[in-house]
């Protein structure tokens, strides 16, 4: 299990606000209303939560310019929570941090620091929100931002259980202004998009960055439990193209049956060891080759599984070519429905994104050679550092959240009835 | 004519073989059906496979009256059979196979693979059998029947709890196929992982299709293949994929003979070397078996153990069959008047009728062959298999298409055919035509003495009389077997007295006052009175008025219905006596043509090209049809762009009740198109 707070201060409510706006904020809610918006910038501390299907991603951002004044007002319990999540790398069983994304030096807000990944298993989220109840998290009085649709099913289980009102944002915005804007601050100094070239060639392949100077329109291709796709036409204008079940879930729900494996990175270090070839029925298999006619190469995948209709070749096959058979099905399948979305959309950039490429390279290889192949080089596959998305709504809502309007919703309400 | 018939080796192979009429059969073995992964293993000509199943799906559209279904879970029926569009292009093909090929046809000879899938029927088959430990595609099938795929499947509402409501999503939709295999530590059922795994592969290859739908402007989708067989759990969730993917723009249809489409166009390829426009083709309800049940309690298995199922047998005939060129709008064309697919109430009457009259026409057919040792005994056999059919019908009403008295009709004669009972009613039909000639004269002089508006009565009087002379009406043979002498002028009086039961003889009438017609189409009925006292002199005064008479018979023989051959000598016969005919058949101003049927009912959609081709260089203005077969069992609405007089008895009690009449009311009905 994830416990990443410990230890809280437990007598939070016994601090008493002092005259700054951030400890102001920080008291009471019922002080909100006396505050303009923009002062809820200093909030500390800055969270975003994108709650998937299968995984939860928490963004955190760590100050890094804190004044002494600051320093010393601190309420002991974020003090502790920031020692506690910058200093550590795994938190309970099955929260991990992702030390190789964070990003250093960041300016948000107005405000210097570093943004830190964690993600922990969404079937560990009551375990989080009695953890949030248990060390009184609530007496943060900071805003929760969070999406993705577990936002809306914990979304009563905070209150009502963590005493936490959870900010919830648009996924779909969420995922775009996350990219955007992670695209504009770079990965460390680096380019945060990137592709492959000779992606089928492991001798050759090699990373390149791509300038996403020009995004729009790009069709972006979110793999998280389930894939989603959508045509971004500029910063506003994007549409639900469509989406498909066959995801992330898919691939690590039939290894798991499969293989037995019980989790992601072990399904995939399985796929890596594994040759799918034994389990699927290849063109060349009923064809003997190519077949010409209608210019499909011997190597292609005609039928998925298919030689596991022999009780002969189910014999024969490893967990790892099962591991490795499902990886290459399901991504197969992916590459070819945004094929179809993009020819369909007529664009031609597709960022893949998603938890579903996390250090799964095989995927985004296969996905860059087959779009390239299947599309004679008309498709170009591109990729972001922050394994797109999984981390991107998280991130966008912490940092969309603060300056804007959704919290206004929240505390107007409030304004109102405390005005009379 | 020449049987194809298809036929299912266990193993899922199709292996179609041509049935010789004679003592040896011939097995010819093609390539396998399926998609561009074929399910035999063995190399095949690579540019055959996809040619095959295209000639296949081709042929089956426009040759199988029924062939192409919607499918729909909840409603009643849930087989909505498409009739034949005369223009079949374009259209999409996606063909589950091991794998999915997806197929674009715009001509009878151009078609292009626009793309595949590798998610197919090998998948469902090979991983179903990695996830379950079943070995058989039809058993993975039904634990599939018997799964919840909410239990494996990650939902909406599972990721987003009750909230979905509230955002407008629906709570049903998979988000994650297997999604719960991957966060819940438990085991899970084979028949909920063999349901998922059938969801996931059915929305995905519906995903597919609408998207190359889309791309490709085209809005019919056709589903071939054999993953689908006629499984019900299967077309739903490809129709519930297609319809969610499209919004409903895209149709997805099913065909009965998904499996065998490369079969058949092997076959045709073989067998039809020179052209294969020449020949026409219709379906042997006899030789063929129907669509499988959808009845939950019928195991695959058990379907499995039958090694008879999925049989289609064809026959060819010689003549190609087009529209009639005066229907209205031939796409919108359907030739029978009650679909009993859909009217339980009339299906179960039908279904009761048919079943006593078989006892008669067992006897009929006995009878049929005096000289023959073995007739007792095919009838007997003829007599269990169109009671099996009967019974297969009550159950699975959609076995063999939209079922219509038309299609039990020719049931019954394609069962009698294929045990030797080609022609049961040819003695009865000598020896009425005959008794019928002999009164001719007579009929005609007292005819000629009448003045000329009752003439016209009468010779309308006379053409509804000898439509009561039918031995396929239950009531009518039961009288004419003991009443041999059962006459023509006894038939008038059994006639309703004006007003009929529709009648719109009193505009016909003043039609008749007007300019004549330039060219009468006339398809005539039974045998005997009918044809000899009732239409001839029908032919014979529009001859004297100067139009011109086609007069369509069947091709092949349909109870006592008059065949072409028939009516060549019957006009033989009459011409000696008539100077007016004769001279009409001598200046081929009266030309007797055959309609390419061999159906006591008509569809105009399915006409020998030959008369078709007279129709239009003869310019058609009238045509007549008689008989309940023709008239009202089929054709009662079909709307023609000329004048048309729809004539019959209704010889049956509970038709006439349901049409508002009694036995032998009558119906004429005079249409002309609006201007």
């Amino acid at each position: 299990m994830f416990i990443p707070f410990s230890p809280v201060d437990e007598n939070l409510y016994l601090l008493f606000p002092n005259k700054t706006e951030l400890l102001l904020a920080l008291t009471s809610l019922s002080f909100l209303f006396l505050l303009r918006l923009p002062l809820l910038k200093s909030f500390f501390p800055w969270f975003g939560l994108d709650i998937g299907g299968t995984l939860v991603k928490l963004v955190y951002f760590e100050p890094k310019d804190i004044t002494t004044e600051e320093e010393e007002e601190e309420v002991e319990s974020l003090k502790s929570i920031r020692k506690y999540l910058t200093s550590n790398v795994a938190y309970g069983s099955t929260g991990i941090r992702d030390v190789h994304l964070e990003l250093k030096d960041l300016t948000l807000c107005g405000r210097k620091g570093n943004l830190h990944f964690i993600r922990f298993p969404t079937h560990d989220m009551p375990a989080f929100i009695q953890m949030g109840r248990d060390k009184n998290f609530s007496s943060l009085h900071t805003v929760f931002c969070a999406t993705g649709g577990g936002a809306y099913k914990f979304e009563q289980d905070f209150l009502t259980i963590g005493d936490l009102q959870l900010c919830k944002l648009d996924e779909l915005d969420c995922l775009i202004k996350g990219i955007l804007y992670i695209d504009s601050v770079g990965f460390n100094g680096r380019s945060q998009c990137y592709y492959f070239e000779n992606p089928a060639d492991s001798e050759k392949c090699q990373k390149l960055p791509f300038d996403l100077k020009n995004p729009y329109p790009l069709l972006l291709v979110n793999i998280g439990s389930g894939v989603s796709i959508l045509a971004v036409y500029s910063k506003d204008n994007y549409k639900r193209v469509t989406g498909t079940s066959l995801g992330g879930g898919t691939f690590f729900g039939l290894c798991c049956l499969l293989t037995g494996c019980t989790t992601f990175e072990e399904a995939l270090e399985m796929a890596s060891r594994g040759d799918s070839t034994k389990v699927d029925k290849l063109v060349r298999d009923i064809y003997g080759g190519d077949y010409e006619r209608f210019g499909l190469p011997g190597w292609a995948v005609a039928s998925s599984f298919g030689n596991m209709m022999s009780k002969e070749k189910r014999e024969a096959v490893s967990k790892e070519d099962l591991a490795r058979a499902t990886l290459i099905t399901i991504t197969n399948n992916i590459g070819s429905i945004a094929r179809m979305c993009a020819l369909n959309e007529n664009i031609n950039q597709v960022v893949f994104v998603g938890n579903f490429l996390r250090i799964n390279t095989i995927a985004m290889r296969l996905l860059a050679y087959a779009l390239d192949y299947w599309s004679k080089g008309q498709l170009k596959a591109l990729f972001s550092e922050h394994e797109l998305s999984g981390n991107a709504p998280a991130l966008a809502a912490s940092y969309f959240l603060i300056p804007q309007e959704t919290v206004r919703v929240i505390l107007e309400p409030l304004e109102h009835s405390l005005s009379y | 004519m020449l049987p194809v018939h298809l036929a299912e080796v266990p193993g899922s192979v199709a292996l179609p073989w041509v049935r010789q009429q004679g003592p040896f059969q011939k097995i010819v073995p093609w390539p396998a059906p399926g998609s561009v992964a074929g399910l035999l293993p063995r190399r095949v000509d690579k540019e055959d496979v996809m040619t095959c199943l295209i000639k296949g799906c081709n042929f089956v559209l426009k040759n199988i009256p029924h062939e192409a279904f919607v499918y729909q879970k909840d409603a009643d029926p849930e087989f909505r059979f498409q009739t034949n569009h005369p223009n079949i292009f374009p259209y999409l093909l996606v063909n589950i196979g091991s794998g999915v090929s997806i197929v674009k046809v715009e001509t009878e000879d151009r078609f292009e693979w626009i793309g595949g899938s590798s998610i197919g029927g090998g998948t469902f088959w090979g991983l179903g059998a990695l996830l379950t430990k079943t070995k058989k595609f039809d058993e993975l099938l039904h634990l599939a029947s018997k799964g919840q795929h909410t239990n494996v499947d990650m939902l909406v509402q599972d990721i987003y709890g009750g909230a979905h409501q509230t955002l407008g999503l629906s709570g049903n939709l998979i988000a994650s196929s297997f999604g719960k295999s991957a966060t819940a530590d438990k085991e899970f059922s084979k028949e909920d992982m063999a349901k998922s795994l059938l969801h996931m592969i059915s929305n995905d290859i519906g995903q597919l299709a609408c998207l190359y739908a889309r791309l490709h402007c085209l809005d019919r989708v056709y589903f071939g293949g054999f993953f689908i067989r006629g499984h019900p759990v299967t077309m739903r969730t490809i129709t519930y994929s297609i319809n969610f993917f499209s919004k409903g723009e895209v149709q997805a249809l099913f065909l009965r003979h998904e499996g065998y489409l490369g079969a058949i166009g092997a076959f045709l390829k073989g067998a039809e070397q020179d052209n294969p426009n020449q020949y026409s083709w219709g379906e042997n309800y006899a030789g063929s078996s129907g669509l499988m049940s959808s009845s939950p309690e019928l195991c695959p298995t058990q379907r499995a153990r039958s090694g008879t199922f999925d049989l289609l047998e064809m026959d060819r005939l010689e003549r190609p069959l087009v529209s009639l060129p005066l229907l209205l709008d031939p796409p919108s064309y359907v030739p029978d008047t009650v679909d009993l697919t859909d009217d339980a109430l009339a299906r179960k009457y039908w279904l009761t009728c048919f079943e006593e009259a078989l006892d008669g026409v067992v006897k009929r057919a006995v009878a049929s062959q005096p000289g023959s040792v073995d007739a007792a005994e095919r009838a007997e056999k003829f007599r269990q298999k169109y009671w099996n059919k009967l019974q297969t019908l009550r159950h699975q009403p959609f076995a063999y298409g939209t079922l219509t008295v038309r299609s039990l009709l020719d049931t019954r004669e394609h069962c009698l055919n294929e045990f030797n009972f080609p022609d049961p009613y040819s003695k009865v039909k000598q020896k009425d035509n005959g008794v019928a000639l002999k009164c001719f004269q007579r009929v005609v002089h007292s005819l000629d003495a009448l003045g000329w508006e009752e003439r016209q009565l009468a010779l309308v009087k006379g053409l509804l009389a000898g439509n009561v002379f039918d031995w396929g009406a239950k009531a009518v043979s039961e009288v004419l077997e003991s009443d041999p002498q059962f006459g023509f002028e006894e038939a008038k009086k059994k006639l309703q007295e004006r007003p009929w039961l529709v009648d719109s003889y009193s505009r016909w009438l003043q039609r008749l006052k007007g300019p004549p017609h330039k060219c009468a189409l006339i398809f005539a009925d039974n045998s005997g009175v009918d044809v000899i006292l009732g239409v001839f002199p029908f032919v014979r005064e529009l001859l004297s008025r100067g139009t011109e008479v086609i007069l369509a018979c069947n091709s092949g023989p349909a109870l006592n219905d008059v065949t072409h051959s028939e009516a060549l000598l019957v006009a033989e016969r009459v011409a000696a006596m008539d100077a007016v005919v004769r001279s009409a058949l001598r200046e081929e101003r009266l030309l007797l043509v055959q309609t390419g049927s061999s159906s006591p009912c008509l569809d105009l959609s399915r006409l020998d090209k030959g008369l078709a081709v007279l129709v239009r260089e003869r310019g058609a203005d009238l045509v007549v049809i008689e008989g309940m077969g023709r008239a009202v069992h089929t054709n009662y609405h079909a709307a023609l762009r000329c004048e048309s007089l729809k004539l019959a008895v209704l010889k049956n009690s509970w038709l006439a009740e349901r049409l508002g009449g009694r036995l032998f009311s009558v119906i004429f009905k005079y249409e002309v198109p609006a201007e």
